[in-house]
């Protein structure tokens, strides 16, 4: 278990750094664990970040690759809806780092 | 007064329990970044030791709550010495293989440079017959009459909080991939071993955080990943309309279908991650065009076990009696596995014993079949046509998963589980290279990331340990331009992708066998 402190708040981590309460999740804690990670966010990164929020409240994990490439073509265009942009946006791959930023638990498995 | 007050917040220094103790690395872990390969040179090569290299290796503990879940103590238990040496002498009466291994070892030394973790981390303590030997030593002590008598003389050694620690190290740092068996003129299997003392630790406690968590979630939502039904159904309608995109056709993604011929059942990284989705999109096109009725269902939406990993045959079974409510459910013919090394082993070497007899199924066919014997013998039957040209840009290889290889068969020849999934290879792509043949069938090296291993708190061991085999891979990358990296294994396409950018190749080298299939295959009338 970890911890990070903005603005006087507490926000408790797991060990790897995934905010434990994704209830707790604002734009500041994005921008905190964006920074973490080296990651500049931009108007395409947020793009990323607000679908798996909105995916995950509704199905309660991240959304399969293909879905969210699907996205992506969608948001910006067929030349961006690919996963070399998505690793362009999210160096460390979506699950490690679109996910992490996003507030959402780290997907595990066989993956 | 403020002075007291002042002390009590100064940063003391973290007294650890027990359980911490055992579980804490003695060097801190590197963060992925921080972790490099040693380059590749020539050959696999045999290290100088450097002794306790890797004792700072170890994986995250489970909380006390998947512990409970699990039935198993919440923390170190306090009569943990006593309940360690009761439960290792149950274990020893329930496996004779287990009494067996513990007394016959000759230290002759032939498995020490067989251990893929031992050649990427150096560390004497990986070499099989030492990590054998923390079991041992213990195994002495309390259970032989030298041991009991003689002490450290006879190699005893009384369990105590320290080897307990480097229990928790070099039993995960073992992915259970047998490769030592192999070379043991006496066959010891130090994959069972490594079970035995999983199984012993978390009866005392001790759990490890990636598999347990994994099966908490198969008991609570049904599969490794975590995916419930209606993610998986909205997951795989979304598959739907891809396949139909890509190819103009309407090729389906059942989902609980009674009475569908075919039950499939497959882990489920295949419905969600990278590779493995293009061998989903390989099955659903075989069957397609195969014209069978098939169906995956939500009760058995995995088909990794990872009960095996930590040695426990009450989790296996009931991971495993998902299977049973599902044929229940669909009352198919035919059971298929998609591609998954332990899965297969699991579902070849113990689903008859763990939920058999599978008496409501077709007797004509195997129970289970593997994906690659039915594709293989669609193939051979001339039932589907593949164009090898479709994969003109790839060389490939294949990557023996060790749950196949050492761990199951395949179709009706002994070595099939070697020859069905190459000819299916060979079927599909026209330029196919193998690699150095110390490193492929039965003695193929481990990816690194099996038995329990593959999660990011073990990354560096995982980078090491997949040495040997890409180290075989660069040697025929350089020869002959490989390119492609077939694997029927979810745990391996997990562990390739994230493994090989750390030695300089792309990701997406690593693919599934399916995957070459999902390419190469006529789709449309037949003739
Ligand atoms: S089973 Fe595999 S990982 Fe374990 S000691 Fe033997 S070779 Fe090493
Ligand atoms: S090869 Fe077998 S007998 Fe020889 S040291 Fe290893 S485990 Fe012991
Ligand atoms: S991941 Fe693949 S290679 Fe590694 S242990 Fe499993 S089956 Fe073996």
């Amino acid at each position: 278990m970890g911890s990070f402190e903005i603005d006087g708040k507490t926000y408790e981590t797991d060990d790897d750094g995934y905010l434990v309460n994704l209830d707790e999740w604002n734009e500041d804690v994005a921008k905190y664990i964006a920074g973490i990670e080296s990651v500049e966010l931009t108007e395409a990164h947020w793009e990323v970040v607000n679908f798996l929020r909105n995916y995950y409240q509704e199905y309660n994990i991240a959304p399969a690759i293909k879905i969210l490439i699907k996205e992506m073509k969608k948001m910006f265009g067929p030349e961006k809806g690919n996963s070399a942009y998505l690793y362009d946006l999210y160096p460390a791959g979506p699950a490690l780092q679109a996910c992490k930023i996003a507030g959402l638990p780290k997907p595990t498995g066989c993956v | 007064m403020a002075d007291t007050e002042a002390t009590a917040t100064e940063e003391e220094p973290k007294v650890l329990t027990d359980l911490e103790k055992v579980g804490e690395p003695s060097v801190p872990r590197k963060k992925p970044n921080e972790i490099h390969p040693d380059d590749l040179v020539g050959k696999i090569s045999i290290p100088k030791v450097e002794e306790g290299s890797a004792a700072g290796n170890k994986p995250y503990l489970c909380k006390p709550e998947n512990m409970e879940k699990l039935g198993f103590p919440g923390d170190l238990r306090t009569d943990w010495h006593d309940a360690a040496i009761a439960k290792m002498g149950d274990l020893l009466k329930k496996y004779k293989s287990l009494q067996v291994y513990m007394d016959i070892c000759v230290k002759c030394g032939s498995c020490t440079d067989k251990c893929h973790y031992f050649l990427g981390t150096r560390d004497g303590k990986n070499m099989p017959v030492a990590r054998a030997e923390l079991f041992r030593k213990v195994y002495r002590k309390y259970f032989t009459t030298e041991g009991k008598i003689l002490g450290k003389l006879a190699g005893a050694e009384r369990f105590d909080l320290d080897l307990l620690g480097e229990w928790y190290s070099y039993f995960h740092q073992c992915s259970q991939c047998r490769r030592c068996s192999v070379f043991c003129p006496y066959g010891i299997d130090t994959a069972e071993i490594s079970m035995a003392a999983r199984e012993i630790m978390d009866h005392i406690g001790v759990g490890q955080k990636y598999v347990n968590d994994i099966i908490v979630k198969v008991h609570d939502v049904g599969n490794n990943l975590g995916m419930n039904p209606k993610a998986l159904k909205a997951t795989l309608e979304s598959t739907e309309e891809d396949l139909e995109e890509e190819t103009g056709q309407k090729i389906r993604l059942p989902l609980d279908e009674v009475g569908a011929e075919v039950l499939m059942v497959t882990p489920s990284a295949d419905f969600f991650a990278s590779p493995h989705v293009e061998s989903l999109l390989g099955y659903a096109k075989v069957f397609h065009q195969a014209g069978i009725s098939w169906t995956f269902s939500t009760a058995a939406s995995e088909a990794g076990n990872f009960g095996m990993f930590i040695g426990s045959y009450g989790q296996m079974q009931k991971v495993a009696s998902r299977l049973t409510d599902a044929i229940q459910e669909i009352k198919p013919k035919r059971l298929i596995v998609g591609e998954c090394g332990h899965a297969w082993r699991i579902a070849y070497s113990f689903w008859n014993t763990l939920i058999g007899p599978f008496d409501s199924l077709d007797p004509n066919y195997k129970r289970p079949e593997h994906i690659c014997e039915y594709t293989l013998d669609l193939v051979n039957r001339g039932a589907i046509k593949l164009d090898k040209s479709k994969n003109d840009d790839f060389v490939v290889t294949m990557h023996d998963s060790c749950n196949v290889a050492r761990g199951a068969r395949m179709g009706d020849k002994p070595g099939g589980q070697f020859t069905i999934p190459r000819d299916l290879i060979k079927a599909s792509c026209n330029r196919y290279v193998e690699m150095d043949e110390e490193t492929i069938m039965e003695k193929t090296f481990c990816c690194g990331g099996g038995g329990g291993l593959l999660t990011d708190d073990l990354l560096e061991l995982r980078v090491q340990g997949a040495m040997p085999r890409m180290q075989a891979f660069h040697k025929v990358q350089e020869s002959h331009g490989v390119n492609f990296l077939a694997l029927i294994c979810a745990i391996c396409k997990a562990q390739f992708t994230k493994i090989l950018p750390k030695y300089g190749v792309g990701m997406d080298v690593a693919g599934g066998v399916h995957q070459l299939i999902a390419n190469a295959i006529e789709l449309g009338a037949k003739e």
